[in-house]
């Protein structure tokens, strides 16, 4: 063998073993306990059976809940994108000189406890919560609002103000390698400012907004921590549904089963989305 | 036009900050959290805190996690993006796929499978297992930034240490590392605060010692208090050192680093 092959397995065996250990196996054994089932008295049966996949097929909560999830995770996307596009189109064509410290203010919420900022949210638009004293406060309202907490809508937002930052900054890294000349020859062509817009700019920021969208959708999708701490049970997700399984309704294979089906979701969605990408980045 | 889109940037940094603000003025609230206007301003929740030595205790056990968990996920991180960056292996693709996983499969994935493991060797659930849990999905995000940072790095540095006879572990302690000294410092510096607040993983591998987010986490579900805000303002404080930190670090690099 060449000394450099050598090397390169030295070099990548202990992250590989590691990886092997903790991520593969753990993956593999999600696998099969999606197979196996409990008994009337709560032990495990470690016979393979389609049981809980067949259950998850018929039951029709479990497509009721995805659904949901993906309805919520899609809303995150596209209000995270209405303020995030804008966002990354000021910081590159119009914030000038503060542009460098512009851009940290966007970054500094990554940073913050998540947290931190759901509790925030619950402190915002709890009935007795800063918004709807608020609007006590200015006659606005005679009674607290109180579909704001408890409900889908608190648990979009939150993790809307979460995801923002992740579309700001890839869709900022796609605008600023749009050539410059590229803008002036449009303008230079006769192209109004909103041609050039549809035209050049938001054609060549699409691998941007697409890397950041499919990471908002997937995270929020997958969330679980949100809808326990904002959302009734109007907005409980696919993620709670596992956490559960695997607490106070303890029926691990079940709980492995939804993982799984999450698990392949995400991976389905990943492949979509990286395969578009490439053709974008091609055309 | 003009006028229009700084008006809406002014809006989202709104969105964005309107939170954090919240947090911070109604720590100093007398009259607990929400209520407006605030009014009868206080230390109160401040001392309250410094008292409570439940809270003390989870962030202690935080730090343990989180410095441990810097140091496995830097181990395993920088050697798996070294590898993915300079060499190419059969099974890189999928090696990096796997490595990079955790990155963007949500955390009760990654914790209830780890807790599978963790039961099926019969072992207990402690704070080691979520050091685990925490190396595990945050070694993604430390090789991701350092497979950033050897991208940058001078490629003819390395080649003309290695003419001049150097042997790949001198070139790399010699040149490759010490080129990389601010890259790593900033990955480590971000892998300890995120590491300090993940929960999603976390959830299902604590065992009786609490991490200060879940400490928080199980108090905040049986009700919001301002002392929750105090905390929350602390933590927020800490983040915002660790960015200028980090920042200084990437800005002040010495000019010739040997």
């Amino acid at each position: 063998m060449p000394r450099a092959r050598v090397s390169a397995w030295l070099v990548a065996f202990p992250p590989f073993a590691w990886i092997a250990l903790f991520l593969f196996t753990p993956y593999c054994l999600l696998f099969c306990y999606s197979f196996w089932s409990l008994d009337a008295s709560q032990q495990l049966l470690r016979h393979a059976t389609l049981a809980n996949y067949l259950h998850l097929a018929t039951t029709p909560l479990y497509v009721t809940v995805i659904l949901r999830s993906m309805r919520i995770a899609f809303s995150v996307v596209v209000l995270s994108l209405l303020i995030g596009y804008p966002l990354a189109c000021f910081l590159v064509f119009q914030a000038g000189k503060y542009k460098r410290i512009l851009y940290q203010a966007v970054i500094i919420p990554l940073w913050i406890s998540y947290l931190v900022r759901a509790y925030a949210w619950k402190v915002i638009f709890g009935n007795e919560g800063v918004m709807n004293t608020l609007l006590l406060w200015a006659h606005a309202t005679r009674h607290p609002l109180g579909f704001l907490l408890y409900s889908p809508f608190a648990v979009i937002v939150t993790l809307t103000h979460i995801y923002v930052p992740f579309v700001v900054l890839p869709v900022v890294a796609s605008l600023e390698k749009i050539p410059h000349e590229l803008l002036e020859s449009s303008s230079d062509l006769g192209a109004t400012a909103w041609q050039t817009f549809t035209r050049v700019i938001l054609p060549l920021s699409l691998p941007g907004v697409l890397s950041g969208a499919t990471f908002a959708f997937l995270l929020s999708f997958g969330d679980f921590l949100a809808p326990l701490l904002l959302g009734g049970p109007s907005s409980v997700m696919i993620a709670n549904i596992v956490a559960n399984l695997f607490g106070a309704d303890y029926n691990w294979p079940l709980g492995a089963a939804v993982a799984v089906l999450i698990l392949v979701m995400v991976l389905v969605i990943l492949t979509i989305t990286q395969r578009l990408e490439r053709r974008w980045r091609m055309a | 036009m003009k006028a229009l889109s700084t008006t809406f940037a002014c809006a989202a940094y709104g969105f964005l900050y309107l939170p954090i603000v919240v947090l911070v003025v109604y720590s100093f609230n007398l009259d607990g959290v929400g209520g407006f206007p605030p009014q009868h301003w206080t230390l109160n929740w401040y001392r309250t805190l410094f008292d409570d030595s439940a809270m003390w205790t989870a962030v202690a056990n935080s730090a343990i996690v989180a410095l441990s968990t810097v140091v496995l996920s830097m181990l395993i991180g920088f050697p798996a993006a070294y590898a993915l960056d300079r060499y190419s292996f059969p099974g890189k693709a999928a090696f990096q796929r796997l490595v990079l996983l955790p990155l963007i499969v949500p955390g009760v994935i990654t914790g209830i499978s780890l807790l599978l493991l963790t039961v099926s060797s019969g072992f207990h659930l402690s704070l080691v297992t979520v050091i685990l849990g925490h190396s595990t999905a945050l070694t993604a995000v430390a090789a991701t930034e350092i497979l950033a940072g050897l991208a940058k790095l001078d490629r003819s540095l390395e080649e003309a240490s290695a003419d001049l006879g150097a042997s790949r572990i001198q070139t790399l302690l010699r040149i490759v590392l010490p080129g990389l000294r601010t890259s790593l410092l900033g990955t480590a510096l971000l892998v300890f605060t995120l590491s300090m607040d993940e929960i999603a993983v976390t959830f299902f591998l604590i065992g009786r010692e609490n991490t200060l987010p879940l400490e928080i986490w199980s108090r905040l579900r049986r009700g919001a208090t301002p002392e929750m805000n105090a905390i929350a303002t602390l933590i927020f404080l800490f983040s915002v050192i660790t960015i200028f930190l980090s920042q200084w670090l990437t800005t002040h690099q010495p000019e010739h680093a040997t």
